[in-house]
């Protein structure tokens, strides 16, 4: 809740200071003149200013809630309660009360800490001394080393001065004491607001844990055979998809009788999602590589087919009697007429089936692979590697952006007469 | 022998809920070579299905088409096209779109480079022959489609309302140079338009059609395409003769019109 209303509050401020500056320095494009800009489709463009502002706010609020390195320390979120925490307790027996402090050294989970030495103190209540790792609990059985301990009938029955029982607790200023329902006392310091990084590594954290693994590798394959691994199954599926799927596409823009034989394959293929496909192709091919490349191939496949086959029927007739007119043989039509018609299509087919490839590689490395981006994720978060998952997330995340990047630049490059029939 | 005749054409075919359409009835027409013919009619009156049919796109269901001699049976080279609007090839430059027919006929690259700059010269877009035609304006794109028929040399030259999507202005100075292009090429054209204005400029002979069925309703022999040979077509329309015949065949086709809203009035 908190980490949303400071991101709402972010979105608000950013945008007034945006347009406060903007106002100040004055524009005077077309754009700026528009006094219709509610509802003028055109007058909407990407503010370049909110986009970076947007990213920064995301690496700003990973790097506050877990206490990052990377920024200073006054814009951290509260953080565990960590160091020497002390509260009283108070026990009774009949009417004879005596109260003692516990000492509790708090540290950081991944050191170990010795207990502090402690004076006994007076009065049958002694003085305790426990540690306890941030972020976790510890039961204290402070009546351990008392003269009158539970056995002999004590009980405690103030925290802090605070009245306890069993299943009740008492906030304090290091955290909560809560008592079990055998009344043993159970210490819990204060979390604050960070995200433990077992939840949430630091942003700084996750980088090291890059070129960590990018240097030594994960479970004997580097970062790179990792990555490699899976964008060498998504392209040898995807273009064996596309071989298969961009010939029978035309056959099917072309002829009747493939029109009306394929049409129900692939109207019905098409809908399932090839992640529903994964459990069968492992009974068929396994586990090992020809499953996958199996998969994505049929993922891609009813794409490119569908996507060939309108390239085909969005030919305008013109253009082929014109051609026809002008003394084109059928190779010829096919050729100079309708291929590079439909290309643009075919792109656009392309485009989606790289990335549902990328996607259905990632979720059936999930389910069972030796390497790759999927399996890596899959077998951190089994240790709770919580770093290497967020990285492989964002790298996943990186190469998904940069195949269809790649595409796009492909697109203008070799169909620049896209939508400009 | 030499020219076009379309003899006892009709074309009839049955619709999906069981009724036929009569597109054309026993239409016939004798075309000598170098004869530049308009053809003008209400909307339904299959003057398009009829220069589909000449063009080989479309088999008629009785009569035929004969061309210096042989019959027509399919598209080919001897039959050029020119369509309104898209049937340039975005993918080529217009050096390439006009170049296509003598590529298509394997023609080597120097002779086709000869003809293509030859009729780039003529529909003046030398200037452009290497630019992609998407970045042309809708005049300068029916120069191309106008330079890529003539390229392959064709004996009859079909315009299926080759300037109907162009401004008034860009049409009129398309439409003196289809006349310039008939006179010194010495095509046989025929052009289908729905502008009464187009079919008395660019008619040496102007066929009316009327629809339903599909029929030459009357034909005239008109002087004004020769008087608009490299003269002012604002001039030509300035003569008496010219607005006598305008006012004469709008109103027959108003007539029809009327008498199409008439028939389906009586059958709602």
């Amino acid at each position: 809740m908190i980490p949303f209303l400071i991101y709402a509050g972010i979105f608000v401020a950013a945008f007034y200071m945006v347009r406060f500056v903007m106002e100040r320095r004055g524009r005077s494009d077309y754009g700026s003149l528009k006094t219709v800009t509610f509802g003028d489709e055109s007058a909407v463009v990407s503010n370049r200013y909110a986009s970076v502002i947007s990213i920064l706010t995301i690496f700003l609020l990973w790097g506050m809630f877990t206490g990052s390195a990377l920024l200073p320390k006054f814009l951290h979120a509260p953080g565990p309660f960590e160091g020497v925490a002390t509260f009283e307790y108070t026990a009774a027996v009949g009417n004879d009360r005596d109260t003692a402090t516990v000492t509790v050294l708090v540290h950081p989970i991944s050191e170990d800490a010795t207990a502090p030495q402690v004076d006994p103190g007076d009065g049958w209540a002694k003085n305790d001394s426990a540690t306890v790792g941030a972020w976790r609990s510890g039961l204290i059985r402070v009546d351990r080393n008392d003269e009158i301990g539970r056995d002999a009938g004590a009980e405690v029955i103030e925290v802090d001065g605070q009245k306890i029982g069993p299943g009740r607790s008492v906030d304090t200023e290091f955290g909560r004491v809560g008592m079990s329902p055998k009344g043993t006392l159970n210490f819990e310091p204060r979390k604050g607001w960070q995200m433990e990084p077992i939840w949430l590594p630091a942003p700084e954290a996750v980088v090291s844990r890059v070129i960590e693994i990018a240097g030594e590798g994960f479970r004997g394959s580097t970062l790179w055979e990792h990555l490699g691994y899976s964008l060498f199954r998504v392209v040898v599926g995807f273009l064996c998809g596309a071989i298969v799927g961009i010939p029978l596409g035309y056959a099917m823009g072309l002829s009747n009788w493939f029109r009306g034989w394929f049409d129900p394959i692939v109207e019905f293929m098409r809908p399932v999602p090839p992640l529903a496909l994964i459990p069968l192709v492992i009974i068929w091919a396994g586990i090992g590589e020809t499953g996958k490349i199996i998969l994505l191939f049929l993922a891609a496949l009813w794409i490119m087919a569908i996507a060939a086959r309108s390239g085909v029927s969005g030919v305008n007739i013109s253009k082929v009697h014109a051609a026809y007119s002008l003394g084109a043989s059928k190779w010829q039509i096919m050729r100079y007429v309708i291929i590079p018609n439909s290309l643009p299509e075919i792109f656009t087919g392309a485009r989606v089936a790289m990335g549902v490839c990328w996607g259905t590689v990632v979720a059936a490395e999930l389910v069972a692979a030796e390497k790759g981006a999927g399996m890596m994720i899959m077998v951190a978060s089994k240790f709770q590697n919580t770093d290497i998952v967020i990285m492989g997330i964002i790298l996943i995340g990186v190469i998904g952006f940069g195949i269809d990047m790649l595409m796009r630049w492909a697109e203008r490059i070799l169909v620049p007469w896209k939508g400009r029939g | 022998m030499t020219g076009l005749s379309i003899e006892h054409l009709s074309m009839r075919f049955d619709l999906p809920d069981g009724g036929a359409v009569q597109a054309l009835k026993d239409v016939s027409l004798d075309l000598k070579a170098g004869e530049l013919l308009s053809v003008l009619g209400p909307s339904g009156c299959g003057k398009t299905t009829l220069l589909n049919i000449v063009a080989g796109f479309l088999a008629p269901t009785e009569g035929k088409i004969v061309l210096n001699g042989h019959d027509v049976k399919g598209p080919d080279a001897e039959r050029g096209m020119v369509f309104q609007q898209g049937a340039l090839f975005e993918w080529m430059s217009v050096r390439e779109n006009v170049g296509f027919g003598p590529s298509m006929k394997g023609m080597p690259k120097h002779d086709k480079a000869k003809v293509v700059n030859r009729l780039l010269d003529v529909v003046g877009l030398q200037d452009f022959k290497e630019k992609a035609v998407y970045e042309l304006s809708g005049g300068m794109q029916q120069r191309v489609a106008l330079a890529r028929c003539l390229a392959n040399d064709p004996d009859v030259i079909l315009m299926d309302e080759p300037l109907g999507a162009l401004d008034a202005l860009t049409r009129e100075k398309m439409q003196s140079l289809v006349l310039k292009l008939w006179k010194e090429t010495g095509k046989t054209i025929i052009l289908i338009t729905h502008s009464v204005e187009e079919a008395l400029l660019l008619g040496e002979r102007l066929l009316v059609m009327a629809p339903r069925p599909g029929r030459i309703h009357r034909e005239y022999r008109l002087p004004f395409a020769e008087m608009g040979v490299g003269a002012d077509l604002r001039e030509v329309k300035k003569h008496p003769e010219f607005a006598q015949k305008r006012e004469e065949i709008l109103s027959m086709i108003w007539d029809m019109e009327e008498e199409i809203m008439g028939r389906q009035e009586e059958s709602a």
